[in-house]
């Protein structure tokens, strides 16, 4: 079953307009990044995570300074939602000097150390093994961090999906596996690929618990990921999370989404996750003029962050053979 | 007094205790290291003497062992892991070739890598065309790994120790068929990861031959000594970086060069190698450089087929006539 909430006391509005800010900005700059690309600014391809953003608000809002976090090619808005300062992860995906990974890695590699985010892994699965690394490192050091593993519902039919839930399951560790069940892998609906429907069912295969959430819900994903994080710290080992939600856009900039049945993106573009959360909060008593005014000073911060990128300048040539070797 | 000899196989797993000893970062994993002390015996009493905290078994989940190297490597910690058959490498070469040689590269330097990968290298063993090969090759391309190749005990204990104090992800390749191979330890000796070392002297003709190798080609100065021509034997022992100063120095005296592998000649580091010779140094050669390796098949089974795939003493003593001869 997935879980339903809504903000219930002046605490969680407190929550709540933090979150819509943060969905808002992740939503302003991807936006940004769909008109870099038009503009030639942007090289190579992007995905963006438009209509996804509650899952990564709602996850990483439930870790604490000193978790970590590792996610995907799609993961501007993880990154962002970890704290990443919007002007160098502009930067970064127009290849700028100052951009968070000096230019060198891109929109697919975006990391931030300096907060927690280990990197983004442009190979589908492949970061679940290193999350385990991470998780297990935090036990070994005693520290009660826990690591945070951001994944498509395509990522869960490759192996390394498997190896890393094993060996998480069997060492253990302090992990939140989260998988953004997008419903489609790539170009493919996942039941052209996949014979089951709930992929949080593959968490028994590892003896973890399987948790479903409606992943469009932000604080649903909060509460979820809350109980599997305070599970993983405790030291009773890892939570594989389903978050269900909606890839508003094609796989990547080249893919107009020709595929989706009629009507499906309406449906669930009446059920944007910053649409939803707005009439909670109006729900809640929150004022429209306040949203209007959030609305307005997040558009004006990525605006800014994005001018400061620009003018930014490339990286120096030189600067290609460094950091190889350590 | 004699010089105390111990084994190849000794000398490995010393090397590793007394990193465990000197630093409790430093941690070891893979299939069968623990409570069996390896497949190969190479980790044999580490997990008694320095517990299964420190010294783990994992699942056979290749991915899931490099992986987490590169997850523990984040956190600070010294990982030193084992893949056993250096072929298994195919399974996890995304880990290897793609996660651990790129990630501190694309982060712009954010992370360090000092994962330290053992892998049981080589031919002779009869054990077939996948649990045979010298996969130093298959990683020559991918720059961001350091490449090592003991043949000596003493090499194989000070470079183990070299690799693992290194912050760079080092692949230790360890020969199959050294493992019972006895020599002195070299107690003050430290040998630093990128210098070759001159193994016998000469001024007719430089054979360049690693691991297994260096024996057949020392088996060849021989044969070549009692025909009157007098080789130099060099032990690369780091295929990256190469020392190809120490190299060049031998072909700037002797005018001939032979590089004698365990593996067909392309995209090989003899290949490697003499390209390098010749585009810097080709007024150095007095014949042209040839290559001794297997032949252009995989590797067969029966003993006669394997010994006649290996380059053999006589197979290499015959070039280095020819190449005198030119």
């Amino acid at each position: 079953m997935a879980s339903q909430s809504s903000p219930a006391d002046p605490l969680d509005l407190v929550l709540g307009l933090r979150f819509f800010e943060q969905m808002l900005r992740t939503r302003n700059l991807e936006d940004e990044v769909q008109r870099l690309f038009t503009d030639g600014l942007v090289r190579g391809t992007t995905h963006l995570c438009q209509g996804q953003e509650a899952v990564s608000v709602g996850v990483c809002g439930a870790l604490s300074p000193g978790d970590t976090m590792t996610c995907t090619y799609r993961g501007h808005g993880a990154v962002l939602a970890m704290g990443a300062p919007p002007d160098q992860v502009f930067g970064e995906i127009m290849g700028k000097a100052n951009g968070l990974c000096g230019g060198k890695g891109g929109s697919m590699h975006l990391t931030d150390v300096r907060i927690g985010a280990y990197g983004s892994f442009a190979i589908v699965g492949a970061h679940l093994p290193i999350s385990v690394g991470l998780a297990f490192a935090s036990r070994y050091l005693d520290s009660d961090s826990v690591s945070a593993c951001f994944f498509g519902d395509g990522a869960t039919n490759i192996g390394a999906f498997h190896e890393a839930l094993n060996l998480a399951s069997l060492w253990k560790v302090p992990a939140v596996f989260v998988c953004e069940n997008n419903l489609y892998g790539e170009y493919s609906p996942q039941p052209l690929t996949t014979p089951i429907e709930r992929l949080a069912d593959r968490a028994a295969a590892y003896a973890m618990p399987g948790v479903v959430v409606d992943g469009n819900d932000v604080f649903a994903v909060h509460e979820t990921a809350c109980e599997a994080i305070a599970r993983a710290r405790s030291g009773l080992g890892p939570t594989l999370i389903e978050a269900l939600t909606y890839r508003q856009v094609g796989h990547s900039r080249s893919d107009p989404a020709k595929y989706r049945p009629e009507g499906e993106l309406e449906q669930w573009l009446a059920r944007d996750p910053i649409l939803l959360l707005e009439h909670a909060l109006l729900e809640q008593g929150v004022a429209a003029a306040d949203l209007e005014v959030r609305r307005r000073a997040i558009a004006e911060e990525v605006t800014e962050a994005l001018e400061r990128a620009k003018s930014w300048s490339a990286p120096a040539l030189e600067s290609r053979l460094e950091n190889v070797w350590a | 007094m004699g010089v105390t000899e111990i084994t190849y196989r000794q000398a490995i797993t010393r090397a590793m205790a007394d990193e465990l000893a000197a630093d409790e970062r430093v941690i070891v994993f893979g299939e069968d290291v623990g409570a069996a002390g390896g497949v190969f015996k190479a980790t044999e009493g580490l997990q008694e003497r320095f517990g299964p905290q420190r010294v783990l078994d994992t699942p056979i989940s290749e991915q899931a062992i490099v992986g987490a190297a590169i997850g523990c490597a984040l956190r600070g910690l010294r990982p030193v892991i084992e893949i056993m058959f250096a072929d298994f490498a195919g399974v996890c070469f995304d880990q290897l070739g793609n996660e651990l040689a790129k990630y501190r590269y694309m982060t712009d330097g954010q992370v360090t890598l000092g994962v330290t990968v053992r892998l049981a290298n080589g031919a002779g063993g009869g054990f077939g065309a996948q649990h045979s090969q010298s996969v130093e090759n298959w990683f020559l391309n991918i720059p961001g790994i350091k490449i090592v190749t003991p043949a000596t005990p003493r090499d194989a204990y000070w470079l183990l120790r070299s690799a693992i104090a290194d912050p760079n992800p080092v692949l230790y390749l360890e020969h199959k068929n050294l493992y019972n191979s006895a020599g002195p330890l070299g107690e003050a000796e430290p040998v630093p990861i990128g210098s070759a070392s001159v193994v016998r002297d000469g001024g007719d003709i430089t054979l360049v031959a690693s691991q297994q190798m260096r024996y057949r080609a020392l088996e060849a100065a021989d044969l070549l000594a009692a025909r009157g021509i007098f080789a130099e034997v060099i032990d690369p022992r780091t295929m990256v970086p190469l020392d190809l100063a120490t190299i060049t120095a031998s072909v700037a005296k002797t005018g001939r060069l032979i590089c004698v592998q365990e593996c067909s000649a392309g995209g090989s580091w003899g290949a490697t190698l003499i390209a390098a010779v010749v585009a810097e140094n080709l007024e150095l050669l007095d014949a042209p450089p040839r290559l001794v390796g297997g032949d252009e098949t995989p590797i067969p089974y029966a003993g006669e087929l394997e010994a006649q795939w290996l380059p053999s003493a006589e197979r290499i003593a015959c070039a280095a006539e020819l190449s005198v001869a030119y």
